[in-house]
């Protein structure tokens, strides 16, 4: 035992702590039950529930009056006593005020069987009430489409309230009035409008703050909970599925310290509710002269064989989803390169691939996720994190509090919830902050640079000094990632991370963008992350010089890919297009010829790779939709139906061994061959004078299709339409203002820089309203992609004319 | 009026009550005196920490803890900015002796205040003063006013490396704020809500920094504890009840007054300077140290000494010195009820007892009052009020429990003879 | 990491130049500058009853999303002080605040009858104000003159020992 550790006894029983130590934390590391309501271990202490009051001596001499264990830190000798009768007395005194006031209408309480209150008052509670004034009633609030209220059964532990200032950042919650008056809610009665607002609901010991989606639909004791992995970022939220029957009723969080803590984001928590959707694709479906028409799996299967066949190897292009799991990614890569195609690709949403040449074979973060927290100065470079990894951007809030420099370097200024400092610079102009930052620094790259300003010297200063003390970072995201000079952009931020002595690190855009690299589902990564003699076509090659052939695999070609219009029109003049899919569309009924049903999250077992390369196994929870099947079974059958080899696993676990097996000795890094010398990539040039450039920023509810899928989230504030975000000073100059219409032009001639786009792809026009927001940079408008009329447009990054309607 | 050589916080009173003050009538009594010592000689603050233990200057905001030891806790040599925080948010019911130091002579609370700065290494106070007491505001901002002008508050002060910036801070109706950490909350720009102990304010007190807080007759007191030594102040008074103190007399006296009188004084005397219980009637019960300690019937009061230790022997505190005097011919129940909504109104409503149970208890009264008392509650009360005491992060919640318990231990047949009649046993204060 | 202990500080996007009145905000400057830089929200007491002394004794939600603004702090922040402390309206007043003590000393002074009459007299209710807008009429807890029992506070000034007789003509004095 070390010098700085105490003994103490609890109930008896000695127990080992570091002096500060709170007695509830050293009693719930031994195991021994306090009773509590306000104390949570990720919030502040309160002490105010005075729930968990205990009786304690020090040095032979008792403490006058009970102490509460959540705020009384221990010492050496300490005597605890949590159950003796005075102990006993006071907490069941506590017990009786807080019952008092609070409905004792179990029964129709959505909380009922899963409620803290209801659970220590079977233990502390008595069986008569001795209250006979009349019960406090509160006015409920609408806290909009993810969280129901009923503010009466509210004990007042301000957890809620906690976890607004500390953890999400927002005070929207608060405690007004006082003594017995004293209510929690918004006072003004708003939305709660944050990406973590779920956790409330796990945070709340009553029936208080409810599932919205949820409530009523279920009761504790008819759900049986399976283990899972949410599907939407990298940050890979370990989740427990709630389940009756063969639906998942909710989700809830798992805790995983090392990844998402105790916390999950909405997006994972209520995603869920797209499973259900009317839009799930529930049987196979062929198209015969024009019309779909149901069949079986065996004649679907053989017309998908024949579609996958007919193209011959070259002129067989295969587009997966991000989001698809570890063991789908590989069979497809197999299946497909078996049948002699190299042209694979996960990555629907970059532009610029001049730099895959020089990949890291296993890109991640950097570092382990919850090391965020440690750093001393991070840029994040394209990045809308908040938007992008909800929780990873909370890492970085909490590093903020503790003194970091977070900087961004983006074509927008973010809303963030703590300090930082942001450039802001249209995407033509994001190359020439980073040699500003590298010049600032005494490294100059080639290539142009933008004025240096103090901002600029602050950031790189601060870098470099995070950097010597090892705790620096520099990060790109899923903006930087869309970038037509992607390459450039991440070769900068290799060669200024070197320079300021920062880690380089890549938040991977989806669940599963990693496990591409170790699945090998990309045209360059064989399994393992071997390069193949001859690297295939890639996603946007595929699309630009379209195949006469595609397999589609979990995604919307009008929503999922960085140019909608260059997808849909290179999928419309192919001869054949299999596409496994979890929901019918418009655009999969059009260019589609064969539409496979394919499991869902929660519907089959799988892996995911998150950011920081851990991998993730999950089984399936519930039986798939209708007649849907789980996409590996699926590509096995496909596989030994060609009489392939590598298609006879006879279980998920069997194909995660085999990309296991590939991986043996891989670790994660993030080294570019040659950095250096890319950083001499000629920028793609700027849009042609009176053209913007379009930011087709995905907002955290367009994600996937899943998400875009589940109604809650589409309610609430977070979900984005689309519009046109303009700097007020732009718009002036395009004689524009809040509200107008305007036409949206992206699409022939304008994608200079990039080869044949505008053979094949007519002008796409769509319309919107504009919004006038000072955050974004001049010479750009905001136009969100994967929301509905975003698929009427070109590049997400790329030029766009905007015209007013009527002018 | 002839000056007082006995008095402390009242040294200004006997001067014209136009300009009693002012800094010319502070100075003219001495004022200012040991501040501008201090400033030239620089005297070594644990010996003026000494003096103010040897005087056992008692805390005067009703904790009645020793202020020399308080000083002291304050840890001098940190780097860390400190702070010397006066509680002149007087609102314990029957309290009104801070008005009127802060009314007559504010300048000597000020230089207590520059005193204790000095004493625990605060270069800057904060003068809470609750927001309804606008004369007294007025009163004291003048006094800040004048006393930078004359150089005695600022920076380097009289060419010393010695600064000691001042400044008043407003309430606005909330008992609660009295308690001082709930002060310091409240101070901060956010509800008055008392914080947990430990850490005390003078680990981590005002913007998480070391602070001492002390009520205004406290550090008023000070000044005159330096000129005359801590000896002579102790001799005013008892041991371990040093000096003399400030008694708020109200409720059913003839001339209700604050006195500054030796602690140690019969209450017997204080009663007969206060003009006796008004209107001839016998004293039935006093509350004798503010609203929150327990009612002492009036026979033992008239046979008890007015200090701290003598009171405590008497079932009661001493507290902030405010005697409530209740004649015969009153309805202790009402006055309980009335007691008990206070303590309701008051409840800043984080801890759950206070919050529920203080309520709960002026139901109770109120029900009880309205006829419709049963035998049980009188059980109830004694018993919801002891779930309270002790068991909140503040005094709040004992000293809602305090009276009900003592009420119900002297008068309980009245409360009995409500129950069974419907109808109290005295009918009219 | 408390939120207790830290400033509540949000960086509010307004130009402050558009809040309040300029008076107004030079008046709260005084007192933001007795604070440390990092804690304007120290000011926000001060800063309400500023602002409800120009409007008519009350402080709309807009005055206090205003004050919000002007000291950088979240709104609900705001709401909790204003909703905590009693000298705080939060709805129209009349156009004088008489509050009567009725704390123990006072109550043993009479404070009881005193509320009576003018309950009676002015046909309101405590926290109601007159027909006529001239009065809002409150029960304070202890206002801390004890020795001067029944004591009322009239807008900003005491009066001790009041009789209802005495009351009368304070009421009658104001316009």
């Amino acid at each position: 035992m070390s010098d700085d550790k105490i003994t103490l006894e609890i109930d008896g029983r000695l127990c080992t702590a570091v002096p500060g130590e709170m007695i509830i934390a050293v009693a719930d590391r031994e195991g021994i039950a306090i009773p509590r309501f306000c104390y949570h271990e990720k919030l502040s202490i309160a002490a105010n529930c005075r729930m968990c009051l205990v009786e304690a001596e020090q040095g032979g001499r008792p403490f006058p009056k009970p102490v509460p264990a959540c705020a009384t830190p221990v010492n050496d000798g300490m005597k605890v006593l949590t159950r003796s009768k005075k102990a006993l007395d006071a907490q069941r005194g506590t017990m009786e005020f807080l019952l008092i006031n609070h409905p004792l209408d179990c029964p129709i309480c959505d909380q009922g069987g899963e409620c803290e209150l209801q659970d220590v008052s079977m233990g502390y509670g008595e069986d008569v009430s001795r209250f006979s004034e009349r019960k406090r009633v509160v006015k409920d609030e609408d806290l909009g489409p993810l969280i129901a209220t009923e503010m009466t059964r509210c004990i007042h532990c301000t957890r809620c309230v906690r976890f607004g200032a500390e953890i999400a950042g927002l005070r929207e919650l608060g405690a007004t009035g006082r003594g017995e008056d004293m209510r929690i809610g918004t006072f003004v009665e708003r939305t709660v409008a944050h990406e973590l607002s779920g956790n409330i609901i796990d945070l709340c010991p009553v029936g208080a703050l409810t599932s919205k989606p949820y409530r009523f639909t279920a009761r504790a004791w008819e759900l049986t909970s399976e283990e899972s992995i949410a599907p939407h970022d990298s940050v890979g939220s370990n989740l427990r599925l709630h389940i009756r029957g063969s639906q998942v009723m909710r989700v809830h969080p798992r805790d995983n310290e090392a990844v998402n803590e105790c916390w999950i984001s909405d997006r994972d928590r209520f995603s869920y509710e797209g499973l259900s959707s009317p839009e799930r694709l529930t049987e196979p479906l062929l198209k015969r002269n024009g019309q779909w028409q149901t069949v079986d799996w065996q004649e679907a299967l053989h017309a998908a064989l024949e579609a996958l066949q007919a193209p011959g190897p070259d002129q067989l292009g295969c587009l997966i989803s991000p989001t698809a799991t570890l063991e789908e990614q590989y069979l497809l890569q197999r299946l497909v390169r078996t049948l002699g195609s190299d042209h694979i690709d996960t990555r629907l949403r970059q532009q610029d691939f001049r730099g895959d040449a020089a990949d890291p074979t296993f890109p991640w973060l950097g570092l382990p996720i919850a090391e965020l927290e440690q750093q001393q100065g991070v840029l994040l470079i394209g990045s809308d994190l908040r938007q992008e990894q909800p929780l990873l951007a909370h890492r970085l809030r909490m590093a903020a509090l503790d003194g970091a420099t977070i900087a961004l370097l983006n074509p927008y200024a973010l809303a963030l919830n703590h300090a930082s400092l942001q450039l802001v610079a249209a995407p033509p102009a994001l190359a020439s902050e980073l040699r500003a930052l590298s010049q600032v620094l005494g490294k100059p790259v080639q290539g142009a640079t933008v004025e240096i300003s103090d901002r600029h010297r602050q950031i790189a200063t601060a870098l470099q000094a995070a950097g010597k003390a090892g705790q620096g970072l520099v990060l790109l995201g899923a903006l930087a990632e869309a970038d037509p000079d992607y390459s450039l952009i991440r070769a900068l931020a290799a060669a200024l991370a070197e320079t300021a002595e920062c880690r380089l690190g890549f938040l991977a855009a989806a669940a599963n963008s990693i496990g591409s690299r170790l699945a090998g589902s990309l045209p360059h990564r064989l399994p393992g992350g071997a390069a193949p003699k001859r690297p295939g076509l890639d996603a946007q090659a595929m699309l630009t010089d379209p195949r006469q052939g595609y397999l589609l695999w979990g995604l919307e070609p009008d929503r999922d890919f960085a140019d909608p219009s260059l997808a849909m029109a290179a999928l419309r003049s192919a001869k054949q297009v299999v596409a496994c899919s979890h929901f019918k569309s418009a655009a999969l009924d059009e260019v589609a010829d064969v539409l496979l049903p394919i499991s869902a999250f929660a519907e089959t077992a799988g892996t995911f790779v998150n950011a920081e390369g851990r991998w993730q196994r999950f089984q399936g929870a519930v039986a798939p939709a209708g007649d849907a099947r789980p996409g590996w079974k699926v590509l096995r059958v496909l596989g030994t139906m060609l009489e392939f080899d590598g298609f006879g696993q006879n279980n998920a676990r069997e194909v995660h061994d085999e990309v296991a097996h590939a991986c043996s000795g891989l670790a994660p890094d993030n080294r570019l061959s040659d950095a250096r010398a890319l950083t001499a990539i000629t920028e793609r040039s700027a849009p042609s004078a009176g053209a913007l450039t379009r930011i087709g920023n995905l907002p955290i509810y367009a994600s996937d299709a899943l998400v875009r899928h589940a109604p809650a989230l589409q309610r609430t504030p977070l979900a984005e339409s689309l519009a046109v975000y303009l700097h007020p000073q732009q718009a002036a100059d395009l004689g524009l203002t809040e509200g107008d219409q305007v036409r949206l032009i992206q699409g022939a001639g304008s994608h200079s820089g990039s080869g044949s786009v505008g053979d094949n792809a007519a002008a796409k026009e769509a319309r919107a309203p504009v919004v006038l927001d000072d955050r974004i940079a001049l010479g750009c408008t905001r136009i969100p992609a994967g929301v509905d009329g975003s698929e009427a447009l070109g590049p997400i990054i790329g030029p766009v004319r905007i015209e007013k309607i009527g002018a | 009026m002839a000056e007082n050589q006995n008095t402390v916080c009242f040294r200004t009173m006997h001067l014209d009550a136009r300009v009693r003050h002012t800094l010319e009538s502070y100075r003219s009594v001495g004022g200012y005196r040991q501040w501008e010592r201090i400033l030239r000689e620089k005297p070594d603050p644990d010996q003026l920490i000494n003096e103010v233990k040897t005087s056992a200057l008692r805390g005067r905001g009703g904790a009645g803890f020793p202020t020399g030891l308080k000083w002291s806790f304050m840890p001098r040599s940190k780097p860390d900015q400190k702070y010397i925080v006066c509680n002149s948010d007087e609102g314990e019911p029957g309290t009104c002796k801070d008005r009127d130091i802060m009314r007559y002579n504010p300048h000597q609370l000020i230089e207590g205040m520059a005193i204790a700065g000095y004493c625990i290494g605060a270069t800057i106070g904060y003068n809470y003063i609750r927001g309804e007491f606008y004369e007294p505001i007025a009163r004291f901002d003048e006094a800040l006013e004048e006393a930078y002008a004359a150089g005695l508050l600022g920076k380097e002060l009289l060419g010393s490396s010695i600064d000691f910036d001042l400044y008043t801070h407003l309430g606005a109706g909330a008992y609660i704020c009295g308690e001082e950490t709930a002060l310091l909350e409240s101070l901060e720009g956010k509800k008055g809500q008392p914080r947990f102990k430990p850490p005390f304010p003078a680990q981590a007190g005002l913007y998480g920094k070391p602070t001492t807080i002390n009520n205004t007759e406290s550090l008023a007191s000070v000044p005159v504890i330096l000129e005359k030594g801590g000896q002579w102040f102790l001799e005013q008074g008892r041991p371990n009840n040093g000096g003399p103190k400030l008694f708020s007399v109200t409720g059913h006296v003839a001339r209700p007054d604050n006195f500054e009188i030796p602690l140690g004084t019969p209450f017997r005397d204080l009663l007969e300077m206060a003009g006796g219980v008004s209107g001839g009637r016998a004293l039935k019960a006093v509350i004798p140290g503010g609203s929150s300690v327990p009612v002492v019937p009036g026979d033992v009061m008239l046979t008890t000494d007015m200090d701290y230790d003598s009171i405590t022997k008497a079932g009661s505190m001493l507290g902030s010195g405010a005697v409530i005097v209740i004649a015969e011919g009153t309805c202790m129940v009402k006055v309980l009820a009335n007691l008990a909504h206070f303590y309701a109104h008051e409840s800043c409503g984080q801890c759950t007892p206070c919050r529920e149970g203080t309520g709960w208890l002026a139901r109770v009264l109120d029900r009880m009052l309205a006829g419709q008392g049963r035998t049980q509650d009188l059980d109830l009360l004694d018993n919801v009020a002891g779930r309270i005491g002790g068991r909140t992060i503040c005094a709040l919640g004992d000293a809602a429990a305090m009276p009900v318990q003592s009420f119900l231990k002297h008068y309980r047949f009245e409360f009995e003879y409500l129950v069974e009649h419907g109808r109290p046993l005295v009918e009219a204060a | 990491m408390s939120f207790r202990n830290t400033p509540l500080a949000v960086i509010q996007d307004v130009d402050k130049e558009t809040l309040l009145t300029p008076e107004l905000r030079a008046e709260i400057d005084k007192h933001v500058a007795k604070y440390p830089p990092e804690w304007k929200q120290s000011a926000v007491m001060p800063a309400l009853t500023l602002v409800q002394d120009h409007n008519g004794g009350w402080l709309s939600r807009e005055l206090m999303d205003q004050v919000a603004a002007y000291l950088d702090m979240p709104e609900t922040a705001v709401y909790e002080v204003a909703t905590f402390y009693a000298m705080y309206d939060l709805e129209p007043v009349g156009r004088h605040k008489v509050c009567v003590c009725n704390s123990i000393s006072c109550m043993l002074g009479g404070a009881e009858e005193l509320m009576h009459h003018i309950e009676k007299k002015h046909n309101v209710a405590p926290g109601g104000t007159t027909a006529d807008g001239k009065l809002t009429f409150k029960e304070f807890e202890c206002l801390g003159a004890c020795r001067h029992a029944p004591v009322v506070m009239v807008d900003k000034a005491y009066h001790e020992c009041v009789t209802p007789d005495a009351i009368d003509k304070i009421i009658d004095d104001l316009d």
